[in-house]
């Protein structure tokens, strides 16, 4: 079963005066459960296609379907919803909140669900201690280094159980241990918990963690492999 | 949660947060604070006028009030005296007096004068001379040649205590009557113009002097607090032929006073619009600071899921504790200059001609009242929240892919 469909989507962004194309006629489905990277060097259009199958962004033209829902057909807060139910979110540069603790940014996506304080509290120190966080739990980010902060992203972005995990570059501002730690955190979430992973990078250890690669070039779809 | 992530985001930047607390301290403050020496300001014209003589209502012959003169006397005091029994609430006091111009001299000196007929025991209670005496004696029952003299018409006479002096004034008949007075007591009064312009006999013996028999030229009447001075008023013209007398509330009888407690509140308003003008800019721009340095954490929150309307909510939320922090200690501190105000007032001797002008108080003691109060932190709280909604609304529509984007 296929969680993204995308059909002949089209992006371009208007720069001054210069039109550029971020995306031209993109097609292709994932399948639930995938563990994907979106591949290809700087201005390709990894990040744009991330932003718009997590209906960040709209596209010009053509349909993105993510677990059945059309998103051309959605306003601004039903794909607020979409993304609170479904969509987890792994930014390159952690995108934590600064005056919140490790285990308050977790909370954050269960608190906009209503769930009650106690499960809140408990689900987010058992989701850092997977992520190997145990005891950092009252750590603010300032006081984190970079790889647990983004261990701190992934955390909040699988909490809630989505269906689906977009991460934009995850691995660019770690070194290539402690990328690979977080991959395998990634990978593992994945298998035990078949979440969804898609993720845009230009790193070839990250390419090879992918089950499937999706290559992009000059916003056209170039290659499409499983490994 | 939200409270608290709130609060901890309104001291992200701590000299800022300072910035704009401070300002809406000062703001409360000033407002609730004039506020009440505007109140007080009225409260001690009205306390002035009420006990200068003036009471809470008085009674007169019909005309004399436009023309205050020995042919406008009321003479059956007594049957407006049992009207006043059968109407007025029982701790009512009231005083019966004669009033009229008169002609003071000595061998120096002579000037125009408002000669008051007085009965010493009830004028007492009614007005401020009861008190006011500041050397020499109060006016006995039976004092046929005693007068009370007020100390700046004293000065103004160069005379002294037991001294005597010549009252002249037209009597019934039309003509001049005249009679020597011997001054028992120096008064004072919150204004100089009244120590100027009264000067105090018994009424016996301004009547003998007038020549009035039993007449008299007012009634003046206090009332218990929280009377209805309306319905009062409204009774003793039933009781009283109203083709002979009238009956006036103190705000017909101080015209000055009454216009000022009219735009007392329109000042207020002035007042606290002006305050909020200045406070408000600075806290449209320090919340759009604020706003502007968060975008992309925004953009994050939107990303996460978080609806407009929570951004919305988030950026009012920090407002409130903003204001709410500012009103609580503003509100101290106006309590706080208000309470040690109330003890000592504030001295406007030095400028007692301006204000006695104006009918003011040399001294000024605040005066609270609670809708001020109200008004003044109302005001703040839902025009600063109104103020605040500007970068809200801006916050809340940032698009997520840009805010992200935003360095």
């Amino acid at each position: 079963m296929n969680i993204v469909e995308c059909t002949d989507v089209n992006k371009t962004y208007q720069q001054g005066q210069v039109q550029i194309v971020a995306l031209k006629d993109v097609s292709f489905c994932i399948e639930t459960g995938a563990f994907v990277a979106l591949a290809g060097p700087s201005g390709s259009g990894k990040t744009t296609l991330l932003n718009l199958i997590g209906g960040l962004d709209s596209a010009d033209s053509g349909d993105i379907t993510v677990d059945g829902n059309p998103f051309g057909q959605m306003s601004q807060s039903q794909l607020a919803k979409l993304r609170l139910y479904m969509v987890g979110f792994v930014f390159q540069a952690y995108n934590l909140i600064p005056v919140r603790s490790a285990a308050e940014n977790v909370e954050f996506v269960m608190l906009l669900q209503r769930i009650p304080v106690s499960e809140r509290k408990q689900r987010a120190r058992a989701i850092l201690d997977e992520v190997g966080l145990g005891g950092k739990y009252d750590r603010r980010p300032a006081q984190l280094s970079g790889g647990q902060q983004q261990r701190v992203a992934v955390a909040r972005a699988i909490v809630s159980n989505p269906s689906i995990v977009l991460a934009d570059e995850p691995t660019a501002n770690l070194d290539s241990k402690t990328g690979k730690g977080l991959l395998e955190i990634m990978k593992k979430m994945n298998l035990e918990k078949q979440i969804t992973f898609i993720f845009s990078t230009h790193d070839k250890m990250v390419m090879d963690y992918a089950r499937r690669l999706i290559l992009l070039q000059d916003g056209r779809l170039a290659d499409d492999r499983v490994k | 949660m939200y409270l608290q992530l709130a609060w901890r985001n309104i001291w992200r930047n701590t000299r800022r947060t300072t910035v704009i607390l401070v300002a809406v301290i000062i703001g409360i403050w000033s407002m609730i604070l004039l506020g009440a020496l505007m109140r007080g300001i009225a409260a001690g014209m009205i306390k002035n006028g009420i006990s200068t003589l003036t009471g809470h209502l008085q009674i007169h012959h019909i005309g004399y009030r436009d023309d205050p003169a020995i042919e406008t006397s009321m003479a059956n005091p007594q049957m407006i005296e049992n009207a006043l029994t059968l109407v007025l609430p029982i701790e009512s006091m009231w005083a019966t007096r004669v009033r009229v111009n008169a002609v003071a001299s000595n061998a120096r000196h002579s000037s125009g004068v408002t000669l008051v007929g007085i009965d010493p025991l009830s004028e007492a209670r009614v007005s401020f001379i009861g008190k006011a005496i500041s050397k020499g004696r109060y006016l006995e029952q039976s004092d046929p040649n005693g007068i009370l003299v007020g100390a700046a018409l004293l000065d103004k006479f160069e005379t002294k205590l037991g001294r005597k002096l010549v009252l002249m004034s037209q009597n019934t008949s039309g003509e001049i009557a005249s009679r020597a007075f011997h001054i028992v007591g120096i008064f004072n009064a919150e204004m100089q113009a009244t120590e100027k312009q009264f000067v105090f006999v018994t009424r016996p013996a301004s009547q003998q002097m007038l020549n009035l028999g039993h007449g008299i030229s007012e009634i003046s009447v206090i009332l218990p607090e929280k009377t209805d001075i309306s319905a009062i008023i409204s009774a003793l013209k039933d009781a009283l032929p109203q083709d002979q007398y009238e009956v006036h509330s103190w705000r017909e009888l101080l015209p000055f006073q009454t216009a000022y407690l009219r735009i007392l509140d329109g000042f207020i308003w002035i007042w606290y619009l002006v305050v909020f003008v200045a406070m408000g800019f600075g806290i449209v721009n320090t919340t759009l600071m604020a706003v502007f340095e968060r975008m992309r954490e925004f953009g994050l929150l939107k990303a996460l899921g978080m609806n407009p309307w929570w951004i919305l909510r988030a950026v009012l939320t920090e407002s409130f504790l903003l204001l709410f922090s500012g009103m609580i200690i503003g509100n101290i501190l106006a309590f706080l200059s208000i309470y040690l105000l109330s003890g000592i007032g504030i001295d406007l001797s030095a400028m007692a001609a301006g204000a006695e002008y104006a009918g003011m108080s040399r001294i000024i003691y605040p005066a609270i009242e609670f809708k001020d109060i109200m008004m003044a932190n109302s005001i703040v709280m839902l025009l600063g929240l109104l103020v605040s909604a500007y970068p809200a609304t801006k916050a809340a529509r940032f698009m997520p892919v840009k805010a992200l984007a935003h360095t």
